[in-house]
């Protein structure tokens, strides 16, 4: 197996099924295989309950695997444990998702620090860094704000600031746009491709054909398989 | 892993914030452990204060002491006429025969009465008692100025007189009352001496000491000499209803060698008295004894106390532990939201076992509070001597930290155990 150092994401016949109840078993991926390279820009889509999600949330190390191989910057973390999982995420990946998922009684600036509070890293930098990405996601004077005060759009990009404290080297976005108008669609995907231009792999779930136009490759699901790549 | 102290006062600062987001239920929840710490402080104040008075009266009368008191039965009073003789108590008889037991150092007997002492028109009743020089020593009486009489003073029967701190400011609010002269009855004293003033008082009259403050002491030769063997109680009526008793001693004080043999010493002395006595007309009395029972109430009385505090205590855990899982349910999104952004389950626990440590140390220091203010205000508005011990206040605060980390551990572990996936879906 050529193990391309170039490669970030390697999926080797992975399958996962959830267990409901005693013997009423739940596929969801049934043995996907692909291969992400460093610097891509990937669109997943496929129709509702195909498994978009729980694929993003595979390779973001959030959930685990049931069989198969998974290979991120060519190390095999099928078998990682929780606190190797999480310092992955930790150091290596932004999460973006459809509903924001910010902290509600946190402020602007509070959400965007959180990454690096796991990381204990110094506090004064941690503010600095955080009112920086504020700054270049167009927040700057929203940072003592509530999430609840602000739009769809503008808590999106709270959360893409969120994402990119860690200076991550893979973005995972869960249709990003999926609440939002076209305009403030647009600008998220302005944001993220800008960020994937700078050289972050960026890995976007979509159903809008639009927004998977910006993509580089759309990887095409269908009841938990990869149908078709173009 | 390792926490490092900045990043754990982070941790604290963050979750003192969510409790203050919640003023009102914070302080609901931690009232079971205000309560339970509050009402530790100020029992075992209240306690030991109770406790240490006994222990202070009890150890003046000396612990290597017996004393035996005169005892007027009731059953006399009823059967005896008005202002006939009765006749009771301690007498010469019982002193000669009590200092034959070879363990009994040294016996100093006292003779009492309630009589009003005069001086310049001014008045105060006061207890009259006659005793031996030694008195002073065996009771550890102090004296302020002057001094108490002598040896020299007892043989020549000197109307001398040493006056509580209470009989002098009633009889000499300003002047110097050494030298100057008492009257009693229709007798004249001269005082020599003032004794110091005690602190304790109230709970200890209702033992055996008199109250130091309102005695007056005199040789017991010179009591002899002026006012006989007889003991003069007034009635509510006239002369006629006045009640006239013969006693010779109304108290002995029993030196005892050694503390091993105050028990034999103390029933040598029963059997001896019992041969001569018909009727138990007295009460022999063993400090040490009344020590070791004080000391047992206390270690009771502490037990019963602790189990009460206990109970709170749990109950107010259980409040705690109830309101974290509260709050994990309440907060599960956050908990996904945290995990996916790199959280370890450790960091999980450590944010919400952090927040009941802060909800139950809160209520540790206001109960610590509450504690150290109700047994001054039992002080002042009952009079009762409190005593808040260092280590009261330090165990209960401990222990209301534990109650957080012991209750606050399962919803944390809820809380780390949770799928970030779940987590993040929930609504
Ligand atoms: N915890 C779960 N238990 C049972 N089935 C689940 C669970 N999570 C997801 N599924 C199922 O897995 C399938 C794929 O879900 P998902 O990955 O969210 O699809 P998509 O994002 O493409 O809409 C769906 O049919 C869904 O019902
Ligand atoms: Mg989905």
């Amino acid at each position: 197996m050529n193990q391309n150092n170039n490669q970030i994401i390697r999926f080797e016949e992975i399958t996962k099924v959830y267990h409901l109840g005693k013997d009423i078993d739940i596929p969801v991926l049934r043995g996907v295989s692909c291969e992400i390279k460093k610097g891509e820009h990937v669109a997943i889509m496929g129709p509702s309950g195909s498994g978009k999600t729980t694929m993003l949330n595979i390779i973001g190390c959030l959930d685990k695997i049931s069989s198969g191989k998974y290979f991120f910057e060519g190390k095999d973390i099928s078998s990682f444990d929780d606190d190797a999982l999480s310092e992955i995420r930790s150091k290596k990946i932004g999460f973006i998702f459809q509903s924001y998922n910010l902290i509600p009684q946190l402020t602007v600036l509070e959400n965007i620090e959180m990454p690096l509070f796991y990381q204990q890293v110094d506090e004064a930098k941690t503010r600095e860094k955080a009112i920086k990405l504020a700054h270049m996601v167009g927040l700057e004077d929203r940072i003592k704000h509530r999430p609840s005060e602000l739009s769809g759009g503008q808590q999106q990009r709270v959360a893409i600031a969120r994402a990119l404290m860690n200076d991550p080297v893979l973005i995972l976005a869960d249709e990003p746009t999926g609440n939002l108008d076209s305009v403030s669609g647009k600008e998220i995907m302005n944001l993220l491709c800008g960020l994937n231009e700078k050289g972050t792999t960026l890995i976007v779930v979509t159903h809008d054909a639009n927004i998977a136009k910006y993509a580089g490759r759309v990887l095409k699901m269908l009841d938990g398989r990869i149908a078709n790549e173009n | 892993m390792k926490i490092n102290l900045i990043h754990l006062i982070r941790i604290v600062r963050h979750g003192w914030k969510n409790i203050w987001l919640h003023k009102l239920r914070s302080f609901l929840t931690v009232l079971g452990i205000v309560f339970g710490v509050a009402s530790v402080i100020a029992m075992l104040a209240i306690g030991e204060g109770a406790s240490y008075e006994a222990r202070k009266m009890i150890e003046s009368l000396g612990s290597n002491n017996i004393i035996i008191r005169s005892v007027k039965l009731p059953s006399d009073a009823k059967t005896q006429q008005a202002s006939t003789l009765g006749v009771y108590g301690l007498t010469d008889r019982d002193f000669r025969k009590l200092e034959t037991i070879p363990s009994v150092v040294k016996i100093i007997p006292a003779w009492e009465m309630e009589e009003d002492v005069w001086c310049y028109g001014k008045t105060i009743s006061a207890r009259i008692i006659g005793t031996l020089p030694e008195y002073k020593d065996v009771m550890n009486l102090s004296i302020k100025t002057g001094r108490y009489f002598d040896e020299v003073e007892l043989q020549k029967s000197e109307p001398v007189a040493i006056i509580g701190s209470t009989v002098r400011t009633s009889l000499f609010p300003v002047e110097d009352p050494i030298g100057k002269t008492i009257k009693i009855k229709s007798s004249y004293f001269k005082v020599i001496g003032i004794a110091g003033e005690k602190v304790f008082a109230g709970a200890s009259e209702s033992f055996m000491a008199e109250d130091a403050n309102i005695a007056v002491y005199i040789p017991l030769t010179t009591t002899r000499l002026f006012f006989g063997e007889y003991e003069v109680k007034r009635g509510p009526g006239g002369v006629s209803s006045w009640e006239r008793n013969w006693v010779q001693y109304h108290r002995f004080i029993l030196q005892v060698a050694e503390t091993d043999k105050i028990l034999t010493t103390a029933s040598l002395i029963s059997d001896v008295l019992s041969q001569t006595h018909k009727k138990q007309d007295y009460q022999i009395i063993v400090p040490l004894e009344l020590l070791r029972q004080a000391e047992k109430t206390k270690r009771i009385f502490n037990i019963v106390l602790g189990s009460i505090a206990a109970i709170s205590l749990i109950v107010g855990g259980i409040g705690i532990m109830n309101i974290m899982l509260a709050i994990v349910t309440e907060r599960t999104r956050e908990i996904g939201i945290r995990r996916a952004v790199g959280a370890k389950k450790r960091d999980i626990i450590n944010q919400f076992l952090t927040e009941s440590v802060i909800l139950s140390a809160s209520g540790g220091i206001i109960g610590v509070l509450l504690g150290i203010l109700i047994p001054r205000i039992v002080t002042k508005f009952a009079g009762m001597m409190t005593l808040i011990t260092p280590w009261s206040v330090l165990l209960s605060f401990t222990i209301s930290v534990a109650v957080g980390i012991t209750f606050g551990i399962y919803p944390a572990r809820k809380a780390a155990d949770l799928d970030p996936i779940q987590a993040l879906r929930y609504e």
